[in-house]
């Protein structure tokens, strides 16, 4: 039975009223595209190819908590695990299109590609010129040689945090979109979950598990993983998902990586700090050089107890993308 | 069969009536969905629904591609997610297949769906057996048979429709979110599916009872 407590208003209003409170704590950074429920940067710059991320509500503060100085121009924000409708996504896409086209970074599920395709045409009859990315970081939601059917989670981060510093350099549209799909290309994520989120409309929790069950795999709108089994130790839970993550892009000794420890929304940041001394130790073992580690509540799926790990390979380039400074609600570098 | 079909105005009618309809189907779809879905797609298509019912009441026309191309916006920016796309695509395929007429008759039916589905297979890229609401659509459209009435040939679609939502429940998804669930998911019919056939059931009982 679901135990639910939630301190909403009205369901049917969360997402507005989520919205208007990070523009409240965007010190007049942000504002709300009139109308819907996009969110944009206040002060948009000229000649900027611009970066339109968004999705479902439930996973803040992804995505519209990264929309700031070199990440993200927008987010447009759809009601909780659904994608936004084609008329928002096309009104924040006229608005933050500042003559150099937009690139669209979006999680891969079937609801946000059809809708962004939609909008994409919708604004390409208007000659605004488009492209989409999909980040498909989950290595268990479907096998290697099936990338593009892999789920989108955590990893958009790292890949926000990348291509909107890329995006503040690159005024080229194709260029762009080039390293965004090579950033996509060198992020891998796993997760694990011990509870469930319900959704505000129904209030019930979007899975079950026994009281001493985790599942491997879980996707952040509840989507069955690979393997459910009993509670296990930190650092034999955190062992297996390493080897999964290190086995897929491969990973080899000498590669430089950045490191995503996220909160699903209810693990403690005590949890997580157990779990990334594991990692640590493991990465250190096999050669594989950390050079940043983000630790805390990122991508979530409201109140789900569990965390993702998330690896992203570096390169030069990406490295210099990833280096530079960047300010939203949720994010701060530099 | 001149007189079997209905004008715009009497479409309008009959859209109403199916967007009830609909609306009153929220919890069977929201069940179905919660088998093997998020459990949304009653929220969805309830949402949906409502504002159609408030397009037609606040909005005046006088063909039918216009009609259908209106509930299509109306129902993709309204329900958000797969389904949103999806059904408000069917609408604007069929649009395009009965752009200017003024009277849907047998003929206008089965090009509506023929155009419905053309559109929801080039947008969503799912083919027959991946256990999606085209299992339902195709058949019916297969079925349409303009050398009959309307009312006969709705019968005739709905029926077909049944019998393709119904053999969803042996099928493995590839699509959507119960594309995770593998073999779990045999058993239980698509949802949209079930609203496919559901929209053309409330198409034929309001033809029916006219």
């Amino acid at each position: 039975m679901s135990d639910t407590k939630k301190i909403i208003n009205d369901p049917k209003k969360v997402v507005p009223e989520l919205l208007e409170g990070l523009v409240a704590a965007s010190h007049g950074s942000l504002k709300i595209v009139d109308g819907t429920t996009a969110v944009i940067r206040s002060k948009l710059t000229e000649g900027k190819v611009g970066l339109l991320t968004g999705g479902g509500s439930g996973h803040e503060p992804l995505t519209g908590g990264f929309v700031g100085e070199n990440l993200a121009d927008g987010a447009v924000c759809g009601n909780v695990f659904a994608s936004p409708t084609p008329d928002i996504i096309y009104e924040a896409i006229k608005a933050v299109e500042k003559g150099k086209g937009v690139l669209n970074l979006v999680l891969n599920y079937a609801g946000d590609n059809m809708n962004f395709e939609i909008a994409c045409e919708m604004a390409e009859a208007d000659g605004i010129e488009t492209r989409s990315v999909q980040v498909w970081d989950d290595v268990l939601s479907a096998s290697k040689d099936k990338t593009e059917d892999r789920r989108g989670i955590a990893g958009m981060v790292q890949a926000l945090k990348v291509v909107g510093a890329a995006a503040s350099e690159i005024s080229d549209l194709n260029e762009l979109e080039r390293i965004a799909i090579k950033t996509r290309d060198s992020l891998c994520s796993v997760g694990v979950a011990v509870s469930a989120g319900s959704i505000p409309e129904t209030g019930e929790p979007t899975f079950t598990l026994a009281a001493d069950e985790l599942e491997i795999g879980l996707g952040i709108h509840g989507e069955p993983g690979v393997e459910r089994q009993k509670l296990i130790p930190a650092d034999e839970l955190t062992d297996m998902m390493v080897d999964k993550l290190l086995a897929d892009l491969p990973f080899q000794q000498g590669d430089r990586i950045c490191l995503l420890v996220n909160n699903l929304g209810a693990t403690t940041t005590m949890e997580l700090l157990i779990v990334n001394r594991r990692i640590r130790q493991i990465l250190e073992e096999k050669g594989i050089v950390v050079y940043d580690t983000l630790l805390g509540t990122y991508c979530t799926s409201l109140e789900m107890a569990g965390f993702s790990i998330s690896f992203m390979k570096l390169d030069d380039e990406l490295q210099k993308y990833y280096d530079m400074p960047a300010r939203s609600v949720a994010f701060c570098k530099g | 069969m001149a007189s079997d079909s209905l004008n715009v105005a009497e479409t309008v009618d009959m859209f109403r009536f199916v967007s009830k309809f609909m609306i009153d189907q929220k919890d069977i779809l929201t069940k179905a969905d919660q088998k093997i879905g998020d459990g949304d797609h009653g929220i969805g298509i309830a949402r949906g629904f409502e504002a159609i019912i408030d397009l037609l009441e606040t909005t005046q026309f006088d063909e039918l591609g216009v009609l259908l191309k209106k509930i299509g916006f109306g129902l993709m920016n309204s329900m958000g997610g797969a389904s949103g796309a999806i059904f408000g695509t069917l609408f604007l395929g069929g649009a395009k297949a009965i752009n200017n007429q003024d009277c849907l008759d047998s003929e206008n039916l089965g090009l509506m769906l023929q155009g419905g589905l053309d559109a929801v297979k080039n947008r969503g890229k799912a083919n027959p057996g991946d256990k999606t609401m085209v299992d339902a659509l195709e058949p019916a459209a297969l079925a349409a048979d303009s050398q009959i009435s309307l009312t006969d040939n709705l019968a005739a679609v709905t029926e077909a429709s049944r019998l393709g939502m119904e053999k969803t429940k042996e099928m493995v998804a590839n699509f959507g979110r119960a594309k995770s669930l593998g073999e779990k998911a045999v058993g239980h019919a698509d949802p949209g599916s079930i609203s496919m056939h559901l929209l053309l059931k409330s198409m034929t009982e309001y033809v029916q009872k006219r």
